[in-house]
């Protein structure tokens, strides 16, 4: 017991140390721009890190903690034992690469039980995310681009411990999280937060959009009691909601205005990082834009990192600073934004970027058509993933799969074309 | 009409307003005024206008509510009359006793006239008993006030406590999923399958043989309703959390880190209501005519305390004038749990229709 709670200590303060290392860094940045505007606001930043840090450790002295063997807890907990699945050493990331990441998730993997034998063992299973690593720094957005039921939702859900992962590492602010428990979880949840592509279903419809909003802030008391309603005021104000909404509910608001409430309630508990899950999809286009510049202005703010999912590629060149492209639930290539879109390497994003519609009658038409449609992931080809609709496929590619590795710099790519060693 | 073209010119206004929302911290003159104006209705208050639209439901509120009020405030006006109150002033029995004696050769006969007060009962309608006296001489109108109170307090304790444990089992066993579900599944199969008439049987007799009479009885009878009734509200809760489980909002809730408990009575239970007081309100009717069914079977609550369900008990007498000739005995009974039972299930129709979405004109 008093093991444990000494390793919770430890991990306060390495949380708080990871939080002065953060503050370095603005304040960094504070001196070069020379404005007492900005050091202000690190100050600020420095005091709200305090308050987190005050906050998890205070739950830790009070709560009594319960100890269930991990064989009985492995009966109430739906999923497979990771160790079968982990065919990999992991690697801890470096000092420099967790100081400069808010998230690092090395070779995450997702697999869903599809039929399971007579004693309830999966045998076959959907391999939603297969071997997936993505690295967001602090403050950008990486975009992550594909088509439907690749697998770019089940990995942003996977990486924020919403599913219980298969296998694979994912570090957080500097923390490894892989095996917190869902109440560990709930400590670092402050600081990552979802906005759901599906405005209508993701607000509860029995809560007014003030209480909607207010909920986060006063569980994990963001702000004292008296001053919820003046702070959700002021956020709702920001993400262009009107006071007089406070007392509204779900159902009186157009999509626009519930992707408004959504983005409001993601950003009320403060997070440092937001997936954005297809969050204008469900949206018209005059409306996308102004969500789309609401996100980009806030990320300016207050140095929010995204990851952005889309399927929509120009919406995500508009938003992103790097970008990841997954086929069937493994990365294909991945890079700066500019390199992915104008100097694509992998067969896949061409023909993906090849798609795209350009607003000029006259233009020749040279789109790579990929034939049939995506496999299922629950039987994935053998070899390269792709090799079944590669306008470029060869031999080797039914035989075996292609490394993930970088050939310029922060570029890499998956396949057969380039040199494999 | 007026009230919704006042929310579609707010509503197209306000792309603008929200990117000069910075700007413009005040919202303008024009603004306030409308939001004044628009009146904002809680999904629970849209619930009770679309169903006060419906007559059917307004008549069997008003029924329940004329039902209650004469159950429970009635008897307080009728003086010291109480349900087992016998009227003794039944038309007096004379009885003449002749005594001989003789004196001096003389013979005298003296008559010793008795007056008894008899009981009187089988009367009818009249204005000292409303609605006649019964078999026993109990005033039937008062019993009938008397006995609403119990059925109805019955049915609205059993239906209350075996929600309050169907909705706690349920949304456990809903929430937890994998082994905890399974387990709790296969118990509630256990409750749903047993016929509950036969075991209601052997309870009473149990409670017959271990001599718990009167109104313990009656406490009993809960406890044993509650106890076969809760699996069936389990079981739908259970299933209506599993779907809400998979909605975007709870995953919403799991990523803001709120602690379970808040997720299941705040998020999931709120949105399970609208069915729960659907099958309250139906359970409600379902109840009574158990009660009144256990009553009748004289394994209810036992006489002289009055149900509806026991003032139908005299019909199993044997007394067959009863039946043809009483109908102000029994008649009124019947007539009581027929139109309580009516009620609920308007009551519980017109709630569904107004809390099913589609159902919206």
């Amino acid at each position: 017991m008093s093991d444990k709670i000494n390793g919770e200590q430890n991990e306060n303060i390495e949380a708080a140390e990871n939080a002065a290392a953060e503050e370095n860094v603005v304040t960094a940045v504070a001196d070069v721009n020379t404005e007492t505007g900005a050091a202000a606001e690190a100050d600020e930043i420095s005091a709200e890190t305090e308050d987190t840090a005050k906050k998890n450790s205070a739950p830790v002295k009070q709560k009594k903690k319960i100890k269930v063997p991990e064989s009985i807890r492995k009966l109430f907990v739906k999923g497979i034992a990771t160790s079968q699945f982990k065919n990999y050493e992991s690697v801890t990331p470096s000092e420099q690469e967790l100081s400069e990441n808010i998230l690092i998730a090395n070779h995450v993997k997702q697999y869903f039980p599809i039929e399971t034998n007579i004693i309830g063992q999966p045998t076959r299973f959907l391999k939603a995310v297969d071997d997936v690593s993505v690295r967001i720094p602090y403050g950008k957005t990486v975009g992550i681009v594909g088509e439907s039921g690749c697998g770019k939702t089940t990995l942003g859900r996977t990486i924020l411990g919403l599913y219980r992962k298969t296998a694979g590492d994912v570090y957080f602010n500097g923390r490894n999280i892989t095996n917190y428990s869902n109440r560990k979880m709930n400590t670092v949840r402050t600081d990552m937060q979802v906005i759901f592509q599906d405005p209508y279903s993701s607000l509860s419809p029995r809560f007014s959009i003030g209480n909607i909003i207010a909920e986060g802030v006063a569980v994990h008391k963001i702000v004292p009691k008296k001053d919820i309603k003046d702070y959700v005021m002021n956020i709702m104000a920001r993400c262009g909601l009107q006071p007089q909404h406070y007392e509204r509910y779900p159902y009186e608001f157009s999509g626009g205005q519930r992707q408004r409430i959504c983005i409001a309630r993601a950003l009320a508990i403060n997070p440092k990082f937001i997936v954005c899950d297809e969050p204008v999809s469900a949206l018209d286009v005059s409306i996308q834009a102004q969500i789309l510049n609401l996100l980009k202005e806030l990320q300016e703010e207050r140095s929010i990192a995204y990851m952005f999912i889309s399927h929509d590629l120009s919406v995500v060149q508009h938003i992103s600073d790097s970008v990841g492209v997954m086929y069937l639930g493994s990365m294909v290539e991945s890079g700066p934004t500019d390199a992915i879109f104008y100097d694509p390497m992998h067969p896949y994003t061409r023909s993906l970027l090849s798609a795209v519609p350009v607003p000029d009658p006259r233009r020749k038409s040279d789109r790579v058509i990929l034939g049939g449609s995506i496999p299922s992931p629950a039987n994935p080809p053998s070899g390269c993933r792709f090799h079944t609709r590669c306008p470029e496929c060869m031999p080797v590619c039914s035989q075996t799969a292609p490394v993930y590795k970088e050939y310029k710099p922060g570029h890499f790519c998956a396949c057969h074309l380039y040199p494999q060693d | 009409m007026n009230e919704e073209e006042k929310i579609i010119t707010e509503e197209s206004s306000l792309p603008q307003n929200a990117e000069h929302a910075e700007a413009q911290p005040d919202p303008g003159q024009g603004q306030t005024s409308l939001s004044d104006s628009v009146k904002t209705l809680s999904p629970g208050q849209l619930v009770l206008k679309r169903f006060f639209r419906s007559k059917l439901s307004i008549v069997g509120l008003a029924v329940l509510v004329a039902l209650f009020l004469i159950c429970f405030i009635g008897p307080f006006f009728c003086g010291d009359v109480s349900y087992d109150t016998v009227d003794l002033n039944g038309a007096p029995q004379v009885t003449t006793e002749p005594i001989v004696f003789v004196v001096d050769g003389v013979e005298y006969t003296m008559y010793d006239i008795q007056y008894t007060p008899s009981i009187n009962m089988k009367d009818y309608p009249s204005a000292d008993h409303l609605l006649g006296t019964d078999e026993h001489g109990r005033d039937v109108f008062v019993r009938l006030m008397y006995g609403g109170r119990v059925s109805l307090t019955i049915g609205f304790v059993v239906v209350l406590l075996e929600t309050l444990v169907g909705v706690i089992i349920g949304g456990i066993a809903g929430y937890c999923g994998g082994i905890v579900d399974q387990i709790i599944m296969r118990i509630v199969d256990v409750f749903y399958c047993v016929p509950q008439m036969p075991i209601l049987f052997i309870c009473s007799a149990i409670m017959s043989a271990n001599e718990i009479n009167g109104f313990a009885r009656i406490y009993w009878l809960l406890l044993v309703l509650i106890v076969f009734g809760w699996a069936g509200t389990a079981r739908m809760v259970r299933g209506q959390i599993l779907s809400l489980r998979e909605q975007e909002f709870m995953l919403a809730a799991r990523s803001m880190g709120l602690p379970a408990g808040r997720k299941i009575f705040r998020h999931l239970i709120p949105n399970v209501m609208p069915q729960l007081i659907v099958s309250m309100t139906l359970g409600l009717g379902g109840i009574i005519l158990t009660e009144s069914t256990l009553s009748f079977l004289n394994l209810g609550v036992p006489p002289p305390y009055a149900t509806w369900g026991n003032m139908l008990g005299c019909l199993t007498s044997g007394d067959f004038t009863i039946i043809s000739n009483f109908f102000n005995i029994w008649g009124p009974a019947g007539i009581c749990i027929m139109l309580a039972v009516l009620s609920f299930n308007f009551i519980g129709d017109g709630l569904r229709d107004a809390f099913d979405p589609k159902m919206k004109k």
